[in-house]
């Protein structure tokens, strides 16, 4: 094997290990509060998983893409589909102990995994035709397809259609949200370093420059869509098995935004920044549920500040917290200057 | 470049600080609330798509806690209510209901209006067991997700069943066309109950025909009703799209009266469908103008608060405030396992919308409907069903519940 995927497969076990530990942890924290407090940690990787992943579509191959809620909705649904229909009974016929947990714990990995390679396939088939379209052109047969999927979902009886499928069994869990926190950044930046992140680049950059040195672009922006796909799927199957409850609305293009607003704060290609955005937005949003009680207003501001955050960020940081750099940059002293 | 290293700083640092904030345990103004007050939680989408919902709901609930605290509060400690906003997303209900049982510690929650948010939020109380009283998710999955979950307004099939039963019998008509949004699953599902039950009435449906939320051209749905020759059209979408529907069914030359639910009450029906809606008429949970003392006393508190009409949510918000607080005095405690079961006790509690008694399934037992038509641009009340008031009806609830449909205007 080689070397970095050694180093890698082996980091990826002490973080495990790690994370099991916090999630103790978190669970052992006395305060009064702790399990909302422990939801908005959820919430909050949920978040960092659909910004990281979609920046690898808009910010490293730099193709506008609107519509990351349908994929999440396929993943979301496909995952839910298995283990509600067919895991969740098959687990209840087996006796209580390890034996189940261990089982129990596979199986929902087997499930996020299908339903990311279902929001993968979903990708393909919408980026082979769509990508050959640039700019606003993409962002709107995207956020066409989006809604496609979002419509045809709303239309299956078999998995609840408009009414939703509730009694999705909470598999989800802290451990499972941060450990593919963990793999979606460390596939991101693997990629970005790799040949295929340097024709990502490449494509983002200038694609007439791209495909004149040789770069298939149409495959390498396919790649990129699929990839950011897999992982939007796996963000769907953790929301959908965390909240144990699933519906269409939840996966409005509204849900897209979200997750644009995220990268572009963040800095479009940084994935420092996706994560440090998707953890201030989210926390924002949260936290600002305070302030109607610290000031004892009759009206909820809520939403007004969060807006007004947002607009005022990108008055004064256009090109996102970090801009295209990652957080580790700024402790390196400016090595080889602004970029 | 220092500003680069200034900003995230200074945003990380403020969101610290905003939501890292220890409540102010000593004032009750705070995240906790001071001993003697019993705090209670109320899920509502304050903003988003079903905002006005929330909103209503709140106000009912206000007013009711006004009243409630006037009086002495529940066993001698005032009551105060925390509104969480959901957005009219799921997510953010979950987050919401979350915070406010782990944070606020409340003793019991109200909410939500729509039933998706509901399904969302139900699964956290049910795990800590504590209380949640939905006062209008009319979706009969929402009790269905656990024994701490209770609703005060009737569900889909009842609202089907009462309807068809009107039209079959009281109206006695025998000829009805369906028109469904197929975007909404309370629409489909009160087309279906109202199917049902018509045709075990001996009624016909002619035409099922469907449209899609957000549309505003129906002519060829129309066209192929009129062409069936229906004596009534079942419309139960939202207001939205019902004024364009009755507009354009006038348009065509149909006369026949239209026919829906609940989702029909706002203001901006007359006012989209104008002259069109006359004689057409739809089920609700309370009317504005009943003379009963209880909806009079509600009606004009209510005006006298907040300079406005009242409408279905606010009178369910308010009933549900008051539900709750007559569970809580009659508990013996107020930790979550009492107070549930309390709960589930309740029977022949008077409220604006009509008699509640829970039944076993935990949703209300032969509520209240009444059938309101539009009349000179105004609702005016044609049919009250309510076989609580009718001492013969037992055995079976939902079918004795339509089976007495009585008519108590004389409007014909």
């Amino acid at each position: 094997m080689r070397n970095w995927l050694v180093r890698d497969l082996a980091g990826i076990a002490v973080i495990s290990a790690v994370l099991v530990g916090i999630s103790y942890f978190l669970g052992w924290i006395p305060i009064p509060g702790m399990a909302y407090y422990n939801r908005v940690i959820v919430t909050i990787g949920i978040n960092i998983i659909l910004a990281v992943s979609l920046n690898i579509i808009n910010g490293h191959a730099g193709q506008f893409s609107m519509g990351h809620a349908g994929f999440m909705a396929v993943g979301a649904y496909t995952s839910a589909y298995l283990t509600y229909f067919h895991f969740q009974p098959f687990l209840a016929t087996l006796a209580e102990g390890p034996g189940r947990f261990a089982l129990q714990q596979a199986l929902f990995l087997g499930a996020l995994l299908a339903g990311g390679a279902a929001a993968g396939i979903a990708g393909w088939v919408v980026g082979l035709p769509s990508l050959r379209l640039r700019g606003d052109y993409l962002a709107i047969v995207t956020l066409g397809f989006g809604e496609i999927i979002r419509v045809l979902i709303l239309n299956i009886d078999k998995i609840g259609g408009a009414r939703g499928l509730s009694g999705v069994p909470a598999f989800a869990n802290f451990f499972w949200v941060y450990f593919f926190v963990c793999i979606v950044i460390i596939v991101s930046w693997r990629l970005v370093r790799s040949q295929v992140g340097r024709a990502f680049l490449a494509v983002r950059e200038d694609e007439i420059a791209a495909e004149a040195m040789g770069v298939n672009t149409t495959h390498y922006k396919v790649q990129a869509f699929v990839i950011g796909s897999f992982f939007a799927g796996i963000a769907g199957g953790l929301l959908g098995h965390y909240l144990v409850y699933l519906n269409p609305g939840m996966f409005q293009f509204t849900k897209s935004f979200e997750a644009i607003v995220m990268v572009v704060l963040g800095g479009m290609g940084s994935i420092s920044g996706s994560v440090l955005a998707a953890v201030i937005l989210t926390v924002a949003l949260e936290g600002l549920r305070f302030v109607k009680e610290a000031f004892g207003l009759t009206s909820d501001p809520r939403m007004v500040i969060y807006a007004i955050v947002l607009i005022l960020l990108m008055r004064l940081r256009p090109q996102g917290l970090l801009g295209n750099r990652e957080l580790g940059d700024f402790f390196r002293r400016r090595k080889g200057g602004d970029r | 470049m220092k500003i680069d290293r200034i900003i995230p700083a200074v945003i990380a640092a403020s969101s610290i600080l905003l939501f890292g904030c220890p409540p102010k345990e000593t004032t009750g103004a705070g995240g906790a609330p001071a001993a003697d007050e019993i705090a209670i939680g109320h899920l509502a989408s304050m903003t988003g798509g079903q905002a006005t919902f929330g909103q209503q709901t709140d106000q009912g609930i206000k007013l009711a806690l006004e009243e409630i605290n006037a009086k002495g509060g529940v066993k001698g400690r005032k009551v105060r209510v925390i509104t969480e906003d959901t957005q009219s997303k799921q997510e953010e209900a979950a987050n919401a209901a979350s915070k406010l049982i782990s944070r606020d510690n409340v003793t019991a929650i109200l909410g939500e209006i729509a039933s998706s948010n509901s399904l969302a939020a139900g699964p956290i109380a049910q795990l800590a067991k504590i209380p949640m009283i939905s006062p209008g998710s009319t979706n009969p999955a929402v009790t269905e997700k656990g024994d701490y979950i209770f609703r005060i307004c009737f569900i889909d099939p009842y609202q089907g069943e009462a309807l068809a039963n009107y039209v079959a019998n009281t109206m006695k008509l025998k000829r009805a066309a369906i028109l469904r949004d197929v975007r909404s699953d309370y629409s489909m599902g009160l087309s279906d109950y109202f199917k049902n039950t018509f045709e075990k009435l001996g009624g016909k449906i002619v035409v099922d025909s469907s449209y899609s939320q957000g549309d505003s051209d129906f002519k060829s749905q129309l066209t192929t009703i009129k062409g069936a020759k229906p004596e009534v059209i079942f419309v139960p979408g939202y207001y939205t799209e019902i004024g364009q529907i009755a507009v354009q069914a006038r348009d065509l030359g149909i006369t026949v009266p239209l026919v829906g639910g609940d989702g029909w009450e706002s203001p901006k029906l007359i006012e989209i469908g104008g002259k069109s809606l006359e004689g057409s008429f739809y089920s609700n949970h309370y009317h504005v103008d009943d003379p009963s003392p209880a909806v009079r006393d509600f009606v004009v508190a209510y005006q006298k608060k907040y300079g406005t009409t009242p409408d279905a949510m606010a009178a369910l918000g308010y009933d549900s405030m008051k539900f709750l607080a007559a569970a809580m005095e009659r508990a013996p405690s107020l930790d979550g396992p009492a107070l549930r079961d309390e709960i589930a006790k309740s029977a022949g509690f008077q409220g604006v919308t009509g008699t509640i008694t829970l039944g076993p399934d935990r949703n209300p037992l032969n509520k209240k409907l009444v059938v309101l038509e539009i009349k000179d641009g105004k609702l005016v009340l044609r049919a009250t069903v309510d076989p609580a008031a009718d001492a013969a009806a037992v055995t079976a609830p939902v079918e004795t519940a339509t089976a007495v449909a009585t008519e108590t205007a004389a409007t014909k």
